[in-house]
């Protein structure tokens, strides 16, 4: 059996800017007729191979449009690679981008429903953990509001909150830490490792290199779409910050 | 065979989404109206009562009962146009909640033309009430009329699975599909016997599914008939066909969905 709970083999991912533009009948017709319809490929992440193991806490670390959040998405399954293949073989409660799968026009109450729903529970379970919840998110007073009136922060707690209830096998955490506040932090924090030491495996995206080294066991470094490192996190964040302080 | 089997364990594991989500639908709809889900039985009295006025004085002679004919028709179609129109929006409407977490696209159409069904059960009984009302007989074979029910589910949750994967890509079939809809209820003979259109016109009811899925439920409720096995295969296989190829069209392009959402 495996110890490998997410494999990544040659995955790239090409996103096509020109036939993006294209969103009606007329224009497709033009363009299909001039032969513009292939142009301006990018490829936002290439040939990206690596695994990650049962329990390990992996971190990834590059700049803004390395592909930190494409590479999220795949594994999350929300994207599927343009080539190359993943295997996931556990359950996913992705937090990317900052949001969790909330419909904005619903209050907080209907989305936690909503949300236990995508991450495959019924109505009668996300009742038991229905307090628990809102503790953590610390948001009693705003229960039936839309969430299209919360903060930024309170939208963050709100996901994480019912993410990690849901003992996910993996838990993806795209720069979630960054947006609370110094108290939230410190809650995100404790939980993650509370998950850690239950056997599960946690992917935390985050600019702050010290947050990384501290949570992380392993760290892969992405740069405009390659792989440049991936192993143990204090080796690769040093060479991460070292190259940093070259390129000034 | 084996995308099917994947296909249907993934409904079963998602089936309290689907839930989630046809509770979603019927509840945003009327969330904020004062009559709220009164209006699914209201609406088909509405409109019955405004048709039967304007078309009885000139069908009185040929058509029978009108109001159940009229009511008949408009209920499937209704089914139909509302289940199609609502769930072609429903993928580019949920963009938010697909460019986060992963969950079974075809979810989504589908749920739309769950709570369009939900709406018909209303109208259905709306249905009853008029015959009540106008003392239209009432034939046992009425209770078969989740048949042609079925049928018709088939073809308009395959519609469904087409439209709403196409407007991903091209946004003005929303607009055209609208226009398509007004054409295609003229198409149908709601108001109007078939036997009014001449015979050089008759093709359109040949090959408009529709007719199909109405006479036989007309057959049902007014005539008290079952129809025969051709009538059964047709109604079927239109509906098993369209089925299929919404799943393919859906599948074939559902990986795609999130470049352009």
């Amino acid at each position: 059996m495996s110890q490998n709970i997410v494999e990544l083999k040659d995955v790239s991912m090409m996103f096509n800017l020109s036939r993006e533009k294209v969103d009606n009948l007329k224009e497709y017709f033009v363009r299909f007729v001039k032969k513009q319809l292939s142009f301006e490929e990018f490829w936002a992440l290439k040939n990206i191979s690596f695994n990650i193991e049962r329990g390990e806490s992996l971190g990834i670390v590059g700049l803004n449009g390395s592909g930190k959040s494409t590479l999220l998405k795949i594994i999350a399954g929300v994207m599927k690679p343009t080539k190359g293949t993943v295997s996931v073989y556990g359950t996913v409660a992705p937090l990317i981008e900052l949001g969790a799968g909330f419909d904005f026009e619903l209050t907080a109450r209907e989305n936690i429903f909503l949300n236990g729903a995508i991450l495959g529970f019924s109505r009668a379970q996300i009742k038991e953990k229905f307090e628990e919840i809102v503790d953590f998110a610390e948001l009693w007073d705003f229960i039936d509001v839309p969430i299209k009136n919360f903060s930024s922060g309170m939208v963050a707690r709100l996901g994480f909150s019912i993410a990690t209830i849901s003992r996910p096998d993996i838990l993806i955490a795209d720069e979630i830490l960054g947006v609370g506040d110094y108290k939230f932090q410190k809650k995100c924090e404790g939980r993650i490792n509370e998950i850690i030491g239950n056997g599960a495996t946690v992917i935390l995206v985050s600019h702050s290199i010290e947050t990384v080294k501290k949570m992380c066991t392993k760290v892969a470094w992405l740069k405009k779409g390659e792989l440049v490192k991936v192993g143990p996190s204090d080796t690769v964040c040093e060479e991460y910050m070292a190259s940093m302080e070259n390129e000034q | 065979m084996n995308r099917m089997y994947v296909m249907l364990k993934g409904f079963i594991k998602y089936k309290n989404l689907l839930l989630e989500l046809v509770v979603r639908d019927i509840k945003i709809r009327y969330r904020k109206s004062v009559l709220g889900l009164f209006w699914t039985l209201l609406n088909p009295l509405l409109m019955m009562t405004v048709t039967t006025i304007v078309f009885s004085s000139l069908f009185r002679t040929n058509i029978p009962y009108f109001p159940v004919y009229f009511l008949t028709g408009s209920i499937l179609f209704t089914f139909n146009s509302e289940a199609t129109t609502q769930a072609l929006t429903s993928i580019i409407s949920n963009a938010d909640l697909i460019k986060k977490v992963y969950i079974p696209k075809y979810l989504f159409p589908f749920s739309r033309v769950l709570s369009s069904l939900v709406n018909f059960v209303f109208a259905f009984i709306a249905l009853l009430l008029v015959m009540v009302v106008t003392s239209t007989p009432f034939k046992p074979t009425i209770l078969l009329s989740f048949i042609p029910l079925f049928y018709l589910l088939l073809f308009t949750t395959g519609l469904s699975l087409i439209l709403s994967s196409v407007t991903v890509f091209f946004r003005d079939i929303h607009h055209l599909y609208g226009v398509f809809t007004l054409l295609w209820t003229y198409a149908t003979p709601l108001f109007y016997p078939t036997s009014i259109i001449p015979e050089k016109f008759k093709w359109i009811f040949v090959w408009n599914p529709l007719y199909y899925f109405i006479d036989y439920f007309r057959k049902l409720v007014l005539d008290g008939i079952i129809p025969n096995l051709s009538a059964n295969l047709t109604c079927f296989l239109i509906g098993f066909l369209v089925l299929i190829a919404g799943l393919v069209t859906f599948y074939k392009s559902q990986d795609r969905f999130i470049l352009y959402i």
